[in-house]
């Protein structure tokens, strides 16, 4: 699972059947500072999560299955949860 | 899922047969600030999305399972047209750099 941080909203009308009713987001992947890591990239929510939010996602496609009760989706990132706090202080890497 | 704008359309006569009858277009990789990352890549499409269209797409094994027949060979598809991205102030954090 990827640390991210929500950045955005995608809103869009004419889409795939199994993406209507999901809300897309712009996600932003952090390290443990709060700092951007890799690209941004789109994600789909599960948790009513929002913009700001730090959140955790998952960016493979057989767990999306999972989450979603489908055989077949074309899905790839989804949100899964929304972070409290981390704590990386502690160990330096 | 990334961000893209259609650039093109990608006609094939010849090709593999569980491709008969897909749109392929010619779309170029977007960031968040809708600026172009990576060189332009050909995409299957299933929402009759056009050359100009802003657009998302999903990549690798998730890409076919956006056509009818889910075990083809693609690995990029067009799975929506974007009406609108809507970013918080500084999505890249430049004041805090």
């Amino acid at each position: 699972m990827t640390l991210a941080r929500v950045i955005g909203t995608v809103v869009s009308t004419v889409k795939h059947p199994k993406y209507k009713g999901l809300k897309l987001f712009v996600v932003q992947p952090i390290d443990g500072e709060g700092r951007p890591t890799d690209p941004s990239f789109l994600a789909v929510d599960t948790v009513q999560s929002g913009v700001g939010d730090v959140v955790l996602v998952i960016t493979e496609g057989n767990g999306a299955r999972q989450i979603f009760k489908e055989k077949v989706l074309p899905i790839r990132s989804v949100i899964v949860g929304v972070v409290d706090e981390v704590d990386s202080r502690s160990v330096s890497p | 899922m990334y961000l893209g704008r259609v650039i093109g359309t990608v006609v094939a006569t010849r090709k593999y047969r569980d491709l008969e009858g897909i749109r392929f277009m010619l779309v170029q990789p977007l960031s968040h600030a809708l600026k172009p990352r990576g060189v332009a890549q050909v995409a299957v499409d299933v929402v009759q999305a056009g050359p100009g269209d802003l657009v998302y797409l999903v990549g690798s094994r998730e890409a076919s399972q956006a056509l009818e027949e889910t075990f083809v060979p693609v690995d990029a598809a067009i799975v929506g047209i974007v009406d609108s991205v809507d970013l918080v102030p500084d999505p890249d954090g430049e004041a805090a750099k």
